[in-house]
């Protein structure tokens, strides 16, 4: 992948002390072309997650009915939707909806199949077999529709949406921590762990995790960005986040009713997604290249 | 090889028959009452216990599954409630038109985005590496939603080149197709330009090249092949999202296929058809799996499944 140094396999990761690696980290996914261009649109998109809401010119929910689908004029750089409400507002206040589902999904994703993964790997046997059968289930099913069949069945709202799509997660997360569980299970320190009285839950805690955990961060980065496609294909669909709600993926299926009348009203909420997964997926490879040349995805 | 592709199968089993019976009661749990639904707000209670009774759904869950389960053993998906058809020959009706849909996507997919990722790993660093690893990051990153308006937008309202909903005419074809196309070819182009880059590295590529081959039949004969073995792996599993990705690009283009009736369906509630369609995604994309594993065999000699 982009400006990828040459594999190291293996060495890198895995069990490594980890206080000296994190600095030079930050460092070295600065100096990554595309990881810092990465870095600078998500540390963006977080911060508008957070501000957005306040520093929106409009209250994005307001109507001006004396100024439906206009186009970018002063006052109104993004013009405004078919109920007068001005764009850029709704967008800076989308972000809110957009980007804290995308991470809070991806965040539970990764919590819940990572553990999952983690249990499997160590415990082994039939808790293994069983979960992992599970898995295989859920894996049956391609991409968005697991996440469209449980937001039907839960019905639309920003909590059924961030749900939906971390269960779309899950099995991938379970998976990936199960391989490396299964790798670093074997090696000297956890045997030892063991030998010395230490329980599973301690071992797992404190001896597996810090060893398997990178990976996961680095895949959970990239996965935010297909979180938030998602996530929005949900609201895009009718499924999601309900109008007046200024999700973006909601607001481009009202737009594109207005398309021949107002573009902008597209093009403003289809960038700002596009931008977002953009700078997860570059900061996510950015990652790689830094932590963990090993995963491949 | 037959045995193993038989093992694979048995073993695809029981994968499956968690699917049927998990979608079964996933459509049952679904809110909102197909009786209700197909007899329409107006209908006074009468009708709509004889719709129910009608559709098998006054008997117990049990009874019902049990009903569904033979039917299935049989090859029966049951009847449509909406059609009133046979919910196979529904499905079927639709299925033509996403095959060629996903067709036309994954091979224009794969033709570029191992052409346009094999260019980028020649000229490595260069102006067009940079161009073509930049598009295709933007492809994946692109919501399919948003490209599909783009596209509109561009070729149907702004130069008038293209119908604006689609239809199974070749015209009609060209937009969903590249929508559809899109992540996966850029998917496609930075896995094909990674493993080409990753085997120039080896030991028999330096050999190649020490004992005087031309480095196009080199690159060509010696590299090419081996850097494409793990891309099919990425193909097989891009066919399955394609599939998948196919329910949006269909809602955006309205486009009649799998993807838009699995919507249609659930907003009627039409159990049989979810149940079958769900049935028809999972099947497909346990086959892919296995005709890519079956592929490698054939790609790599090294690979035995005996």
């Amino acid at each position: 992948m982009p400006d990828a140094p040459a594999a190291t396999p293996d060495a890198g990761t895995v069990g490594r002390p980890r206080t000296g690696r994190r600095k030079g980290a930050l460092a070295r996914l600065l100096r990554h072309r595309s990881g810092s261009v990465g870095l600078v649109l998500t540390t963006f998109f977080v911060f508008l997650a957070v501000a957005g809401p306040w520093i929106a010119p409009y209250d994005p929910a307001k109507p001006d009915y004396t100024l439906l689908t206009a186009g970018s004029q002063p006052g109104h750089w993004l013009g405004t939707d078919a109920f007068g409400r001005d764009t850029l507002s709704r967008v800076l206040a989308g972000a809110r909806y957009s980007i804290t589902i995308g991470l809070s999904a991806t965040l539970l994703g990764a919590l819940v199949g990572g553990a999952l993964g983690l249990w499997a790997g160590f415990a082994g046997g039939w808790i293994d077999s069983v979960s992992m059968r599970v898995v295989d289930v859920m894996l049956a099913f391609p991409g968005i529709l697991l996440a469209i069949g449980l937001v039907t069945l839960t019905g639309p709202g920003v909590g059924p949406v961030v749900l939906a799509s971390a269960v779309f997660g899950i099995p991938v997360f379970a998976r990936l921590t199960r391989g490396s569980t299964l790798a670093v299970k074997e090696r000297a320190f956890v045997e030892a762990a063991g030998a010395l009285g230490a329980r599973g839950g301690r071992i797992m805690l404190r001896h597996l995790l810090p060893s398997v955990i990178a990976p996961v961060i680095v895949f959970a980065t990239l996965r935010s960005g297909s979180t938030l496609l998602v996530a929005s294909g949900l609201s895009f669909l009718g499924l999601g986040v309900q109008p007046p709600a200024p999700e973006w993926g909601g607001m481009l299926s009202d737009a594109q009713l207005y398309l021949t009348v107002q573009p902008l009203m597209a093009f403003a909420p289809g960038i700002a997604i596009t931008l977002a997964v953009l700078g997860f997926n570059l900061l996510g490879d950015g990652l790689r290249d830094v932590l963990d040349p090993t995963v491949r995805t | 090889m037959t045995t193993y592709v038989l093992k694979r199968l048995v073993q695809a089993i029981p994968t499956l028959l968690g699917v049927v019976v998990l979608v079964f009661f996933f459509v049952r749990a679904l809110p909102g009452d197909p009786a209700r639904l197909y007899v329409g707000t107006d209908a006074d209670l009468a009708t709509v216990e004889a719709a129910r009774e009608q559709f098998g759904l006054d008997r117990s869950l049990p009874e019902q599954f049990v009903f569904y389960a033979r039917g299935l053993a049989q090859g029966n998906l049951g009847q449509s409630f909406r059609a009133r058809r046979p919910a196979a020959e529904v499905i079927a009706r639709h299925f033509r038109a996403t095959l060629v849909l996903a067709s036309i996507a994954i091979s224009a997919a794969t033709v570029l985005g191992v052409l346009l990722g094999v260019a980028a790993a020649l000229r490595r660093g260069s102006l067009v590496d940079l161009a073509i690893t930049s598009t295709s990051i933007l492809g994946i990153s692109t919501p399919s939603f948003f490209l599909g308006i783009l596209f509109i937008y561009l070729f149907a309202v702004e130069l008038r080149w293209l119908p604006v909903a689609g239809s199974v005419s070749p015209r009609g074809l060209v937009m969903p197709a590249a929508t559809l196309a899109a992540a996966g070819l850029g998917t496609i182009a930075r896995f094909a330009r990674s493993s080409l880059l990753e085997t120039f590295g080896n030991d028999y590529i330096r050999t190649a090249h020490a004992k005087g081959l031309a480095p196009r039949r080199v690159i060509g004969k010696h590299a090419i092949r081996n850097a494409l073995i793990p891309v099919l792996t990425i193909i097989g599993l891009q066919f399955g999202f394609l599939l998948s990705g196919t329910v949006i690009v269909e809602t955006v283009f309205n486009f009649h296929g799998l993807g838009w009736l699995l919507i249609q369906s659930i907003e009627a509630r039409d159990y049989p058809v979810i149940q079958g369609l769900l049935l028809v995604f999972s099947v497909q994309f346990v086959l892919i799996n296995l005709i890519v594993d079956v592929l490698y065999a054939f790609i790599d000699p090294r690979i035995s499944y005996a």
